[in-house]
């Protein structure tokens, strides 16, 4: 699978990159899904590099929503530290402490899905580290995650539009309004003006 | 002041209405007969006596009643009052910058008196006196920002300035017109404008950007912003839409007099001095079709510009639906005459 082409939108959706080599002190990669092969190909762009840079590397890898697991892949890379998580959740208190023990000239590399690069660039910032030291590139699954503007609630793996919200049950459309501190699309409630009028459910986001 | 304040209500009953004189002072938003989104910004200086420039904050008859719907607001629903740690100096800045200016404008109100840090803030139309430490926030209820924003008509944003842009961080938002302070809290200023639509193409928002960035402390400015809204609901928000939106489905020839409210809204832009952020008081004035038309030359202008609105800001603005009923019903007192420039009724 290659890079995703994504259609024009809003000022607030995110837009990814392609991840390119960097000169750095230490590399961190995040990926989930097919994001492994954005880091294989990362480490292929390195060439006659690659190997002193894999020594300093860190790899946290997640299966995708849809159960793609190349975990075997990146492992084969190499790298000095290579860690496969069940979920992000589960890599988070992991990413965390890389993050915190980082020193000066840490490259961060995010590949896979929108959910896990929102999820784990927030975290990057948290930490403080300097824009420029992170690249992100889409791949896999385009499923959102959607915050229901109503109730509040976070529903995870949205493939269509409009979807019920797994919290509040309202049926909710999506936009492309898209919050980095929650890292969470809107969810509105589609049939507030008109009750009951719900219109069947697109597969927008596969 | 010559006026009382209203015992009204903004939910349930409305009995939210404007007096002569409020109607008379309403900020109507239109210069001319079209509108169109653009930079639109003019020096934040005091305006015709009696009018609701003549000061830096507007308090009018509705004070009161506002204040009520916003405890009731946050009793609800917390989230509507938030700011991330950073931001408290910027609250401390807008505290002063409101008590100053009440204190000033409003003698008979509003007093404040200070012995270096230690403050007295007495606000009789609430019925408030509280002495603190000005920057110490243990000797006020809440934080600086909700303190003077649960006193203060109108929502409020702070945006701090970084890395060439604005990022808005905190906020006491309770009369929005459909947008989420706990959802946008956080963006940067093309990001929370993103749904806006047109605007961005025609670069409108860059040059606003550019201007702000360089906005001095001292010299506020002011603009417009405006929508509509069914029935006079301070709490337009998305939160809430659930409850509010099937009123615009009962939008009908016979009500629309009643229940269509023009929503203006005066926004001021102020560079604070200690936090070098800008706050963004966006004060909220609504005003039914039937108020309205009572001033001739406004009912003529709104009618041509609903009538002529580019459709996407009409469904933007929430009222597409409606908007046949309301030219249906503004149309009947449009003679055709012309307008003369400017907002003011009688000129
Ligand atoms: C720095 C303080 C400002 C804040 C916090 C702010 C915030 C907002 C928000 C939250 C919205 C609603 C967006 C949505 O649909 O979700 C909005 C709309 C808008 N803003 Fe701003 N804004 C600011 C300054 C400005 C300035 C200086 C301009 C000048 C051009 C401007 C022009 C607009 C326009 C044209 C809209 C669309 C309004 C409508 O048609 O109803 N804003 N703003």
């Amino acid at each position: 699978m290659t890079k995703t082409v994504f259609e024009k939108s809003i000022r607030s959706r995110p837009v990814y990159d392609e991840l390119q080599p960097r000169p750095g002190t230490a590399h961190l990669c995040v990926a989930d899904g097919e994001g492994a092969e954005a880091v294989c190909d990362l480490f292929a762009k390195a060439g006659t590099a690659a190997a002193e840079m894999l020594a300093r590397s860190h790899i946290i890898y997640v299966p995708g929503p849809t159960g793609t697991d190349l975990f075997a892949k990146v492992q084969a890379l190499g790298a000095a530290q290579c860690h496969r998580s069940p979920s992000f959740w589960a890599a988070e208190p992991r990413l965390r402490k890389v993050l915190a023990d980082a020193h000066m000239g840490l490259q961060v590399y995010l590949a896979g899905t929108e959910t896990l690069i929102g999820l784990a660039q927030r975290d990057v910032i948290e930490a403080g580290l300097p824009h420029d030291a992170v690249q992100t590139e889409h791949r896999g699954s385009l499923s959102r995650r959607v915050q229901c503007v109503h109730c509040k609630g976070i529903t995870e793996n949205v493939t269509t539009d409009p979807f019920t919200c797994s919290h509040c049950g309202l049926n909710l459309f999506v936009r492309d309004h898209y919050s980095r501190r929650l890292a969470a699309f809107q969810g509105v409630n589609i049939d507030a003006e008109d009750p009951g009028t719900v219109p069947p459910a697109v597969e927008r986001f596969k | 002041m010559g006026f009382e304040f209203n015992t009204e209500t903004f939910r349930n009953d409305f009995t939210f209405r404007n007096s002569p004189r409020a109607i008379a002072r309403f900020p109507f938003p239109f210069d001319r007969d079209d509108y169109m989104y653009s930079v639109n910004m003019e020096p934040h200086v005091p305006g015709r006596p009696g009018s609701v420039f003549e000061h830096a904050f507007d308090v009018d008859e509705h004070y009161l009643a506002e204040m009520r719907d916003r405890d009731l607001v946050l009793k609800e629903d917390p989230l509507r009052c938030q700011s991330l740690p950073h931001m408290e100096m910027a609250g401390w800045d807008l505290l002063e910058l409101i008590m100053e200016s009440k204190a000033r404008d409003y003698p008979d109100w509003f007093e404040l008196h200070r012995q270096g840090n230690k403050w007295h803030w007495i606000n009789k139309p609430m019925q408030i006196e509280q002495k603190f430490t000005f920057l110490d926030s243990s000797t006020l209820p809440y934080g600086p920002m909700e303190y003077i924003t649960r006193q203060t008509q109108g929502d409020f944003t702070l945006q701090d300035q970084r890395d060439e842009n604005l990022w808005i961080e905190a906020g006491m938002v309770t009369t929005q017109a459909d947008w989420s302070l706990d959802f946008d809290i956080g963006m940067g200023f093309h990001e929370w404008h993103a749904p806006v639509p047109l605007a961005h193409e025609k670069g409108v928002f860059d040059r606003a950007l550019k201007f702000l960035l360089k906005l001095q402390h001292g010299a506020p400015v002011r603009r417009f912003n405006w929508t509509m809204t069914v029935d006079p609901l301070l709490d337009t928000s998305p939160e809430n839409y659930p409850k509010w939106g099937p009123t615009r489905a009962e939008i009908t020839p016979e009500n629309v007099g009643q229940r269509m409210h023009l929503r203006v809204e005066l926004q001021t832009l102020w560079r604070l001095p200690r936090s070098n952020a800008i706050a963004f008081p966006i004060r909220c004035y609504l005003i039914k079709f039937d108020e309205l038309v009572t001033q001739p030359k406004w009912a003529r202008r709104l009618h041509r510009v609903v009538r002529d609105l580019h459709p996407d800001l009409a469904a933007y603005k929430g009222f597409l639906r409606n908007r046949d009923t309301m030219v249906a019903y503004l149309s009947q007192y449009d003679d055709g005459a012309p307008t003369s420039p400017g907002w003011w009724p009688e000129d």
